[in-house]
């Protein structure tokens, strides 16, 4: 759907390969792409300007114009320079600092919609799984049914929640929760509050009064990965009224772009500190600098992925399929040991937003279910069926479609399946040289002839 | 016929089936009340786990005094003026600024338009497409100095997106509305706003509590049914969606209610599983009243960049909307998507909302809207 900004940049440089030399017009040509790229994820005009100064600059260099690859030299000067303005590579800056004197007390401000409560139940889930004791306070006296959520929320968690329905103070609702706190000696206070727009004097108003009787350890603005250009306007705001100590970044599991994050990141020189990635209490993470440039580019994250695929697959296990898959081609058998590996990486859905090129499209079909459905068909096999998906005639198969609540279409299109990965599998060990081990960088070339 | 007009008149029809259902209770029923009706209501048998009624529970979240956000009443025009004015301010501000001065259109004019239309969340493609068209109009020598290029994009944009936004109509009753959004565009607070402009044009509402899966959505939605006046029909939090929409539909046809609309809960539009739960609300109301629903409205938050592109296309793709929402103008987002959106989809903004009041939402007008965009600060001061 999406072309990625390395196809494109790909498209710029294979023009220049016939050419001896690159010369400056090329380079501009290649700014352009980049330029293209990072509007359309939502960074900020401005933003992109002196982003592509900073690169302009860098890429004049004679280290692209003498790179046999320059568009592989290239892309790293962008990536890098993404890195950089996110954080850099060793980045430790994602932590929630803690009061040495208890408790440590963290207030939430952003938009209407942005996720704050949310985000604050994610919170506390976070501490409370570090055996911390966590008072969530809620501070929004103004929105329907706010209290009710934070209290569903903490319900949830068993977590405390202090709340006062009479008073419409938020000030001193703050106030009143944080010497209950000292009184019960928790570790943690999240104060959630309104969401307000930065230019309603008032509220800003009272969110400032709060930060003033409380005195936050973390001031955390929380936006919006969807949000747009006006990123800029709204956490330049929040910042000089409030002075953020950092930035979270929610809803990651949609398929923007989030070129928000370096809008906000540019604007208020503030740390991104964790990322939303769904609407569950446990889906929070830490945020990486590098995984959201690759985001933010278009180009997937094959560093994650292929750290899962460490992870959960076992290097014998790996090394055995190869070398069988080489010599005898695949059976029923190995696809099912495969989709035990791939679950273990985690959803398919998870999965593939980790791909290049596949970040942002719907790839509609491939849900976990179909895989349990897979699995069904093949567990209504006998071993002999599993070992030779040839003796498979249509006897057989309406059994086995019978056996797993399936049609024998569905049989059938397994086996077809089978076939075709086994011609990829052909094709790819020649193109590797005959070579029958599972290595990284046999997997990404797997994963780009995708 | 205008914006409200939803039910078709018995002449406007042409086929000759005749209602089915009797429609004698329509008028006497348009003041609702709390209360449910003293008759039994017939049961629906296939669904509804829970058919008690439960409008009388009244909910903690219903008993408290919310505190009032500080707001500034203006008139209608004003406050969209007002909310639109950080949009017009930039696009105005801006244009009058790169026009000053200038007695020929040049490439640094088209320059810096584009700069204007891209941080107004336009998008590159769009942006594009109008710079496109206004090159095409220079180089057929249509357009002489500066002000011709502006009125000439003002009628552009205006071209684009003002295409018919009347509601849809129907004999169906109840009407049925599906509101659909990802988490946090503001779809409830819409819901509340849009059930007190039916209720105010006589026509009776109710509100089906969709969304049963985030915390507290059921309050949230009873509380502002509480405030606008109309009865919410609700189950606990974790039941079925679709069951909800299916009881609420059955109760409002045996009440002879005029329109039944119906929160969902907030969903990203990459979520397969979440997005054929929507496909089966629809199925259900279909199965229901073969028109239903008569309106399915995304609403979209005018905050949000070029996502709100893929938004608006997934959710047509997968469930078909009819119209657009489009909130939160009263920050200083532009909603320029918006634009791109109508073009491609060709689907209308029927509503637009400007601010937090049960009042901050009114059918949308384009030119209304291009106006307020384009125009200084001399219109509509005293509507």
């Amino acid at each position: 759907m999406f072309a990625t900004l390395n196809d494109k940049l790909n498209a710029v440089f294979s023009k220049l390969k016939k050419q001896v030399r690159i010369d400056d017009e090329n380079i501009n040509e290649a700014l352009k792409q980049v330029r293209m790229a990072l509007l359309e994820a939502d960074v900020n005009f401005k933003v992109v300007k002196t982003f592509i100064g900073n690169v302009l600059e860098k890429a004049l260099g004679e280290e692209v114009k003498k790179s046999l690859t320059p568009d592989q030299v290239f892309i790293k000067i962008v990536n890098d320079e993404l890195v950089d303005i996110l954080g850099g590579k060793d980045y430790k800056e994602a932590r929630i600092k803690l009061n040495s004197n208890p408790p440590t007390v963290i207030m939430m401000a952003g938009l209407q919609g942005s996720g704050k409560t949310t985000t604050a139940g994610k919170l506390a889930n976070f501490f409370m799984k570090q055996s911390k004791s966590v008072l969530l306070v809620a501070g929004d006296i103004y929105s329907p049914a706010a209290i009710d959520q934070l209290e569903t929320l903490g319900r949830q968690l068993s977590c405390d929640v202090y709340s006062d329905r009479e008073s419409k103070d938020a000030v001193k609702i703050a106030k009143d929760a944080l010497s209950q706190a000292k009184k019960t000696a928790k570790d943690i206070v999240i104060i959630d509050t309104a969401g307000r727009l930065h230019i309603d004097e008032e509220l800003m108003g009272e969110i400032v009064r709060t930060k003033e009787a409380v005195s936050p350890d973390e001031v955390l603005f929380v936006a919006d990965a969807m949000t747009g250009q006006d990123a800029v306007n709204v956490a330049k705001t929040f910042n000089e009224q409030l002075d953020a100590t950092g930035i979270i970044l929610t809803k990651m599991d949609g398929d923007a772009r989030g070129g928000a994050a370096l809008s906000i990141k540019e604007v208020t020189g503030k740390p991104l500190k964790f990322i939303g990635t769904g609407e569950k209490l446990t889906e929070f993470e830490q945020f990486y600098p590098d995984r959201m440039a690759s985001r933010i580019l278009g180009m997937g994250d094959i560093v994650t992925l292929v750290e899962r695929a460490q992870d959960s697959i076992e290097e014998g296990d790996a090394e055995e399929l190869a070398a069988k898959m080489a010599k005898h081609g695949l059976d029923f058998e190995d696809m099912l040991k495969q989709f035990r590996m791939i679950k273990k990486m985690g959803s398919m859905d998870s999965i593939l937003r980790l791909i290049p090129g596949l970040g942002n499209t719907n790839m509609g079909e491939v849900d976990d279910k179909q895989l349990k459905r897979v699995e069904a068909i093949i567990f209504s096999m006998t071993k002999k069926e599993r070992k030779n998906a040839k003796i498979l005639n249509s006897s057989r198969k309406k059994r086995i479609a019978r056996g797993s609540g399936t049609h024998v279409a569905d049989v059938n299109r397994l086996v077809n399946q089978l076939n075709q990965m086994n011609k990829m599998m052909k094709q790819m060990t020649k193109k590797l040289g005959g070579s029958n081990k599972l290595n990284p960088a046999m997997m990404k070339d797997f994963l780009k002839m995708r | 016929m205008g914006f409200f007009s939803i039910f078709k008149k018995k002449d406007d029809v042409k086929s000759d089936e005749i209602d089915k259902q009797d429609e004698v209770q329509e008028e006497s029923d348009s003041d609702v009340s709390d209360t449910p009706e003293p008759e039994t209501l017939e049961e629906p048998e296939t669904v509804a786990e829970e058919p008690a009624p439960e409008q009388e529970v009244r909910l903690a979240a219903m008993d408290q005094d919310y505190a009032e956000k500080p707001a500034i009443k203006y008139g209608f025009f004003k406050r969209l003026k007002k909310g639109l004015s950080k949009t017009s301010g930039k696009l105005v501000g801006g244009m009058e600024s790169i026009f000053t001065g200038k007695k020929e259109i040049d490439e640094d004019l088209l320059e810096e338009l584009e700069e204007l239309f891209i941080t107004s969340d336009i998008g590159v493609n769009t942006t594009m497409k109008i710079i496109e068209n206004v090159r095409d109009e220079l180089s057929r020598k249509k357009l002489k100095n500066p002000e011709e290029l502006k009125n000439s994009l003002k009628k552009h944009i205006l071209n684009i997106l003002d295409i018919p936004n009347d509601l849809n109509t129907t004999q169906d009753k109840p009407y049925v509305i599906v509101v659909l959004g990802v988490n946090g565009a503001g779809k409830t607070t819409s819901i509340a706003k849009m059930a007190k402009m039916f209720k105010e044009q006589g026509l009776s509402t109710t509100l089906a509590a969709g969304d049963t899966f985030r915390a507290a959505a059921i309050d949230q939605l009873c509380v502002w049914g509480d405030r606008v006046g109309v009865p919410v029909i609700k189950q606990s939090e974790g039941s079925d969606s679709a069951a909800v929409i299916f009881d609420a539909i059955q109760s409002c046809r045996s009440k002879g209610v005029d329109v039944l609309i119906a929160d969902t809960a907030g969903r990203l539009q990459n979520k397969v599983n979440l997005m054929k739960e929507l496909e089966k609300i629809t199925r259900v109301a279909k199965r229901e009243l073969p028109y239903a629903p008569h309106e399915i409205l995304l609403v979209l938050d005018a905050t949000s960049g070029q996502n709100a592109i893929s938004q608006a296309q997934k959710f047509n793709e997968d469930i078909g909307i009819t119209g657009l929402v489009l909130t939160k103008l009263d920050g200083t987002a532009k909603g320029g998507a918006i634009i791109g959106i109508v073009d491609e989809l060709g689907v209308p903004v029927k509503f637009i909302g400007f601010g937090e009041g049960v009042d901050d939402l009114k059918p949308f007008n384009a030119s209304d809207f291009v106006d307020a965009l384009f125009d200084n600060e001399t219109k509509g001061e005293n509507d």
